[in-house]
């Protein structure tokens, strides 16, 4: 069992994700930076599709009552048991009885701690994921407070997990901080319809998160977008990472809580391998797009795929008794 | 012949489409295909969700190569040969038929004023008017298990509420536009409130998770307060 002492700003379970039901109005959730859920995962010996804990901007203080291990991937973030400054990207052993507490990230948005052998919650709806917005999952559908208890499974307390390894990941493949390095956005169906001087700043101009963003999306300031002429659009499926222009001509990046259907314009979708990288913005992050073809996009998301099967497989080896 | 267009989403998602606006007939056929692409199984298919003229399919993107012709295939077999994609087209349809009791007026229905106004008729025909339509559910959005209904009769079309509530009690039989919904749980909403079900829309504990799927019919029956709480204390 874990004990939320502190719950953080927002602390959610998330695994990843409950598809399948699009069409009942329920949409998939999940981790916002996948890669960094499933290495924190990898890291515990866990299966790829465990949960963790996906925190934002400020942890929590937890009291882990058996003896365990954790991981934390994603954002730095500063990381100490009962006082103690511990590594990131590395398997930690956690005494019965101690206290993990997750300090304030000064950059990127999002950490994943996971648990040796997962969060032993009931799954609803076949994910362990909660959906804030929706008030859907494990946890009543809500993120963590204060006086929350996880339970987690205990059944696999072997020896190495008590000992503290002398490796870790390399981090920088998968948690990128550069400004310069723009967003890939696929050409949404309403690129076109954007007046050429619109066009011209979607690709040329800065955008700044907004401090209203969240799972469900990210709103960007910036330059003004508008459309060269008035669209009638009814509602459509929408998916993360879709870039919806509203009324206000300031667009609005979705996240894994967003709606599954909408009828703003769409300007463009960015590509999932850059998801992540949307994940890790905060409030006043600056945000640049680069237009891209799906066949590139595609390209890299194979490749990203290679590298974090090579990675997990290495974990895999690395933990095996 | 091919009557809908592919678009390509994302890496993981299409999206077909079988026209532009909010049409009965074209709703049918998103339905319809939305059923033949369920039945066929095609690999690598992790959603199929109806909108008013557009069906997503979403899927997993190491398949997702053959899936266009896949899709292709199945949906020009099922209007060629005039299966189901053509019965349905015609009226006849495997869509399950939904009754929803619902208590009309006083505390459920605060906007009905609003809508009798509007409509230059009386609280008693604009419930009756409200209650012998059937209605096809176009898509459920918004929130888990929200139907958006077609098949409002024009009169009572209205526009959102200038100012939306923060707060919408969970069952509220709504109209917003040219549509008529219900909330199944508690939300923020704009649509206009004319009465109260007490049946419950979501429950993420029961199979299905919702009373309601896309293209089912429904229609609603006027009940009286007494009825509300017992089948409200029943658990509907």
């Amino acid at each position: 069992m874990i004990d939320v002492i502190k719950p953080g700003l927002l602390t959610t379970l998330q695994g990843a994700g409950r598809p399948g039901f699009a069409h009942l109005g329920i949409g998939r959730s999940g981790a916002f930076d996948e890669p960094a859920r499933q290495i924190a995962n990898a890291l515990c010996g866990n299966p790829a599709g465990a949960c963790a804990l996906e925190i934002t901007l400020s942890g929590p203080r937890l009291r882990v009552r058996e003896t365990t291990c954790v991981a934390l991937t994603g954002a730095p973030i500063p990381f100490r048991i009962d006082g103690i400054e511990q590594p990131t990207w590395t398997p930690v052993p956690v005494p019965a009885g101690a206290t993990i507490e997750l300090g304030t990230m000064h950059s990127g948005c999002r950490s994943y701690l996971a648990v040796r052998g997962g969060f032993d919650v009931a799954p609803v709806l076949g994910s362990r994921s909660v959906d804030v917005n929706a008030s859907l999952g494990p946890n009543a559908g809500r993120a963590l407070s204060a006086g929350d208890v996880l339970p987690i499974t205990t059944a696999d307390v072997s020896k190495d997990i008590r000992t503290r390894t002398t490796w870790w990941i390399d981090a920088r493949p998968w948690f990128t901080q550069n400004p310069e390095q723009p967003l890939r956005l696929l050409p949404g169906k309403h690129l076109d319809a954007l007046t050429g001087s619109s066009r011209e700043s979607l690709f040329s101009g800065t955008f700044t998160v907004h401090a209203d963003s969240n799972r469900v999306g990210l709103r960007l300031d910036g330059p003004q977008l508008e459309c060269a002429r008035r669209l009638e659009i009814v509602s459509e499926g929408c998916l993360p990472g879709l870039l919806q222009l509203p009324p206000s001509g300031r667009p609005i990046a979705f996240g894994p809580e967003c709606p599954v259907s909408g009828g703003y314009p769409r300007i463009g979708q960015i590509a999932a391998v850059d998801i992540p990288r949307l994940a890790q913005l905060r409030p006043g992050d600056a945000v640049r797009f680069v237009p891209c073809a799906f066949e590139d996009a595609l390209h890299a998301l194979r490749e990203r795929e290679r590298a974090l099967d090579t990675l997990t497989a290495n974990i895999a080896a690395r933990l095996a008794p | 012949m091919m009557d809908f267009a592919i678009e390509p989403l994302a890496e993981d998602a299409l999206l077909l489409r079988f026209g532009d606006g909010i049409d009965m007939d074209i709703s049918a056929r998103v339905h319809a295909a939305a059923r033949a692409l369920r039945s066929a199984h095609l690999p690598g298919i992790i959603d199929i969700a109806p909108a008013y003229a557009t069906l997503l399919v979403r899927f997993d993107w190491r398949d997702g190569d053959a899936l266009p012709e896949a899709i292709t295939k199945t949906l020009d077999r099922g209007f060629r040969q005039g299966g189901e994609l053509g019965a349905t087209a015609s009226g006849k349809s495997p869509a399950q038929h939904v009754e929803i009791p619902v208590c009309y007026g006083g505390e459920y229905s605060p906007d009905l004023d609003a809508i009798v106004q509007r409509a230059g008729m009386t609280p008693d025909q604009v419930i009756a008017c409200h209650s012998t339509a059937t209605y096809t559910v176009a898509m459920l959005g918004f929130a888990p298990g929200f139907p958006y209904l077609l098949g409002l009769d024009q009169a009572l079309h209205a526009p959102r509420r200038a100012h939306p509530r923060t707060r919408v009690p969970a069952g509220s039989v709504a109209i917003g536009g040219a549509q008529t919904g219900i909330y199944p749980r508690e939300l923020p909403g704009g649509w206009n409130l004319i009465g109260r079900t007490p049946l419950v829309l979501f429950d993420p504990k029961h199979e299905p998770p919702c009373l309601l799927a896309p293209g089912d019919r429904v229609r609603f029956r006027a009940i009286d307060a007494d009825e509300f709480r017992q089948l409200a204390e029943r658990g509907a």
